[in-house]
């Protein structure tokens, strides 16, 4: 990684304030001159993470583009909870068009300044799972293929959140949403469904792929400053938990990120022309059951009888992302 | 200069002196040859200037064209038929987002069954859009009505389609006037966006809207429309001062000052349609013409201005609302409904069907005859319906109807018509 | 308003014969238009493609139906299709075949035939020759020329220039002259025997 880490013995808190470092070696968010880019006064829940996502990502970009940017949004939560007409949270120059097109309006927006000439202004595309993962997958896969200049941001809080908490294909197995319902023989999200876009993505040889969570932001905007030292087609995949969707407690939202991480739920890691270059390492391996226990949408999981099998099906897939990426470091 | 050649390629030219700066390509007949076109002149250097975008779906072609026009470039994209349906929720969307696209559309049929040949259900299955729709009857006309389009769709801030007959006109070669890059030039100005997507001065375009303003922003999209109602006239004049020939406009009247019968199609059947007229003015009949150029915004008051001294209106239309009956003629009897005139609606070409002179002469004088029914279906094969009909009513799992209907009507490839 | 429909199989070049035959008549300051029969026929399957000439704009729309000339760039098609639909009385008929017309079973149909409008011409034979590929579609175009006076060999030559460059162009200017002056020779001899 490229930053430079700080221990949590060091400050004892997992926050970015950064204070026992060089101000050149903060974090773009511990910035006085940060950019705001996603200002204060838009309409997200509290402890929203793509809120939390989007404004350290989309801040780090800016930062890397001077305040060059101009950002695409897809339908979804970000774009409904920041544009309340007739007002914006958003202080850069941001279109929203379709649920589903959102890497394909980038594209078009590379294409005019590329013909224009203005080099120096970037490109981001964001959108949350449903927008990226199912309804905007060809437009995505195809801004891809073509390699065009577009940083596309993915925010993944495992459902469609924003029309009243709806499987995607990112929902996890065994969560509960409004249509995979905690009922039945197999109740909640089917196992052995879903797709994992940053595997996709890599599978495209585009030159930069990462996934990233709340919970390590300044892992978050390192792999920003890192994606937009490259022209061409990038992909950052970032974990952002939901309190509405995942039944957890507003103040509880990085924690969430952490043990999706820590317990391998979630890899974390960068790729590069599709081949892994680094992880973020597990500091300390917790079971799976630690990360579903305070959800609300794997609490058919643990009645009174409490589902060991289903658990220890969950448990099987995060073990098996510690072993296809390595997230144990140097242990493994 | 004169040039002997392919409307697509026509077109294709047209639009490159237009000096489109993003043009995005997805293949679907017949369109096709336009974007190959356009393309060809951007990769040899011809064309200077613009991205030509290989892109994955219609959907995504007109995607990448919202987001290149709203970062300020002149952007053009062409489509046809279930091309245009697959981006249809774009289509709309650009309209919204008042984004000036220039797209051709090469009309054809919608399926189911599929068919690749001319009729008008795709576009107009987009009149409710709220893009411009100007029709072609020429490839001469179609040309010059991109290079019209461009300046129009910019003045106006709404996005413009250019619909010419897939295959009749697409594929037809012809005589055709290529205007020099000169006259272009000072036709159509640099593109100068109402907005745009700029750092310098940070926007925020395509916020939700909610009860309290969409009915407003509806209707200014309604006024902005009919602001074209004057546009297209005086653009055409000016267009015919640089170009020295009369194109566009909302439409065209022919041999239909003393005319009883008045004929109102669109595109390129009207040529057909002429001839015969032509034919039947010669034996004496008192018969006329009303070709429509400009579809969205309909210029209703122009059109009843047009038919008021007719006793009749035969609105020969290439597309059928189904369930209801025609489209073209409901906007035309809606805009001369005070006036007692009998107006005809006659369902031609759908699918490619040639609309023959012969059978124009049988239609139109059946009409000025008495004997026209309200809403007729030219050279109807009633024996074949009737077949079906009657299986279907003996037997539930009655085949296929397509499979049916070809089995009736005899192999195919063999029929010149 | 002269009206000629081209018949043969998808790869034989028929549409771009048709669109040939326009160049040409344009080249003569003459209106044309040339259209394809719209399908979407792949290499073999029968097609047609049709071409009008005036010396006033072309309005009409509508396929070929009464023919004033045909070319059939493909003989098999004669017992397939009925490609003599519509062929008006004495109108031109040109074939390209090395076969005479009794031979390819069409004799009877065109015995009462004005012998001046039908003719016989190996393109295929000459295509291979001067282009190196069985097209016929440009030599026929040289033929057409000939049988029906219609227009220049110099016409017909512009117009191949303009669709082709370079050794495919020589080819067919090769062929095209090589057609336009058989047929000529093949007419003298019907005329002599009439």
């Amino acid at each position: 990684m490229s930053y430079q880490p700080i221990s949590f013995y060091q400050t004892g808190t997992f926050t970015v304030g950064n204070r026992l470092l060089a101000p050149d070696e903060r974090s773009v968010q511990a910035q006085v001159k940060r950019y705001n880019s996603l200002n204060s006064g838009h309409r997200a829940c509290q402890g929203c993470g793509e809120a939390l996502g989007a404004r350290y990502a989309i801040d780090a970009a800016m930062e890397a583009a001077h305040g060059q940017l101009i950002a695409a949004n897809a339908t979804g939560c970000l774009e409904v909870f920041s544009t309340p007409y007739p007002e914006t949270s958003w202080q850069i120059p941001w279109v929203h068009s379709l649920f589903g097109n959102a890497a394909a309006v980038a594209t078009g927006i590379a294409a005019a300044l590329k013909v224009k000439g203005k080099h120096d202004v970037r490109v981001v595309a964001q959108g949350g799972d449903g927008g990226t993962t199912d309804i905007g997958f060809g437009c995505l896969s195809g801004m891809f293929e073509r390699n065009d200049d577009v940083l596309y941001i993915c925010y993944d809080n495992g459902g469609y959140m924003n029309t009243g908490i709806q499987r995607s294909s990112a929902t996890p197995p065994a969560a509960r949403t409004a249509t995979t319902m905690a009922v039945g023989a197999e109740p909640g999200n089917p196992f052995g469904q879903g797709k994992f876009v940053p595997a996709i993505a890599m599978a495209h040889d585009i030159p930069y792929v990462a996934t990233a969570t709340v919970a390590d932001l300044r892992d978050l905007e390192a792999k920003v400053l890192r994606a937009m030292e490259i022209r061409g087609a990038r992909y950052i995949h970032i974990l952002v938990p939901c309190p509405l969707g995942w039944g957890t407690a507003s103040g509880d939202t990085i924690k969430m990120a952490r043990l999706a991480k820590e317990t391998g739920f979630f890899p974390v890691f960068e790729a590069e022309q599709g081949v892994v270059t680094g992880v973020l390492p597990i500091r300390k391996k917790l079971p799976v059951e630690e990360f579903l226990r305070p959800q609300k949408r794997y609490a058919h999981l643990f009645g009174k009888q409490p589902k060991v099998d289903v658990i220890a099906k969950l448990q099987a897939l995060a073990d098996r992302n510690i072993r296809k990426y390595g997230l144990l470091g140097e242990e493994h | 200069m004169l040039k002997q050649t392919e409307g697509s390629h026509a077109v294709a030219e047209a639009v490159a002196l237009c000096r489109p700066e993003v043009v995005c390509a997805y293949p679907i007949s017949p369109q096709t040859h336009i974007v190959e076109g356009v393309g060809e002149l951007v990769k040899s250097g011809e064309l200077r200037n613009c991205e030509f975008i290989n892109v994955e779906s219609e959907f995504a072609a007109m995607s990448v064209a919202i987001g290149s026009s709203a970062a300020g470039a002149r952007t053009y994209t062409a489509t046809a038929s279930q091309g245009l349906l697959f981006m249809a929720e774009a289509v709309f969307n650009a309209s919204g987002l008042g984004l000036p696209i220039v797209m051709t559309v090469a009309n054809r049929a919608i399926g189911a069954p599929i068919n690749i040949w001319n009729d008008h259900t795709d576009s107009l299955a987009m009149r409710d859009s709220g893009w411009l729709q100007l029709f072609a009857e020429t490839n001469q006309e179609a040309l010059d009505l991109h290079i019209q389009a461009f300046r129009l769709g910019e003045e106006l801030s709404l996005p413009v389609m250019v619909c010419m007959d897939g295959f009749i006109l697409t594929h037809a070669y012809e005589r055709v006037d290529m205007p020099t890059q000169a006259q272009v030039d000072a036709y159509l100005p640099p593109y100068s966006p109402r907005q745009v997507l700029d750092p310098a001065e940070p926007v925020s375009i395509g916020a939700m809207v909610g009860p309290e303003a969409f009915m407003e922003v509806r209707y200014l999209a309604h006024a902005k429309q009919r602001q074209a109602l004057e546009r297209m006239p005086a653009y055409a004049a000016e267009f015919k001062s640089i170009f020295g020939r009369d194109s566009g406009g909302l439409l065209h009247s022919y041999r239909a000052d003393d005319a009883e019968t008045i004929v109102v199609a669109m595109g390129s059947v009207l040529g057909t349609i002429k001839d015969t007229v032509d034919e039947m003015r010669a034996a004496g009949d008192k018969i006329g013409v009303m070709g429509l150029t400009l579809f969205r915004p309909f210029p209703s008051a122009q059109v009843r201005d047009a038919l008021q001294h007719a006793k009749r209106v035969v609105v020969l239309e290439k597309s059928f609302s189904i369930g209801a009956g025609g489209i073209l003629a409901t906007n035309v009897r809606t805009a001369i409904s005070a006036l007692p005139i009998d107006t005809y609606t006659v369902g031609a070409g759908l699918g490619g069907r040639a609309i023959t002179k012969r059978s124009l002469h049988a239609l139109f004088r059946g009409a000025i005859q008495g004997k026209l029914e309200f809403l007729t279906f030219l050279d109807l094969n009633r024996e074949v319906v009737d077949k079906q009909l009657a299986r279907e009513a003996q037997k539930r799992r009655s085949g296929p109807i397509a499979e049916n209907l070809l089995r009736d009507v005899g192999v195919v490839a063999a029929k010149i018509v | 308003m002269f009206q000629v429909r081209i018949h043969g199989r998808g790869g034989q070049g028929v549409v771009t014969a048709a669109e040939m035959l326009s160049i040409a008549a344009f080249e003569e300051g003459r209106h044309a238009q040339a259209f394809p029969s719209f399908g979407s026929e792949r290499t073999g399957a029968p097609v047609v493609a049709f071409c009008r000439i005036a010396d006033k704009e072309i309005r009409l729309r509508e396929p070929i139906m009464e023919p004033d000339a045909l070319i059939i760039q493909d003989p098999t098609l004669l017992h397939q299709v009925d490609v003599f639909a519509g062929l008006k009385r004495d109108g031109y008929v040109l074939i390209n075949t090395g076969k005479t017309l009794e031979e390819l079973g069409v004799g009877e149909f065109l015995k009462d035939w004005n012998p001046a409008r039908v003719c016989t011409v190996p393109a295929t034979e000459i295509a291979i020759k001067c282009v190196g590929r069985p097209v016929p579609n440009v030599p026929l175009l040289g033929g057409f020329a000939a049988i029906s006076q219609l227009l220049k060999l110099e016409s017909v030559i512009k117009a191949i220039n303009d669709k082709f460059s370079g050794k495919v162009a020589e080819g067919n200017v090769a062929a095209a002259t090589e057609a336009y002056k058989t047929t000529l020779r093949a007419m003298k001899e019907v005329a002599a025997h009439a």
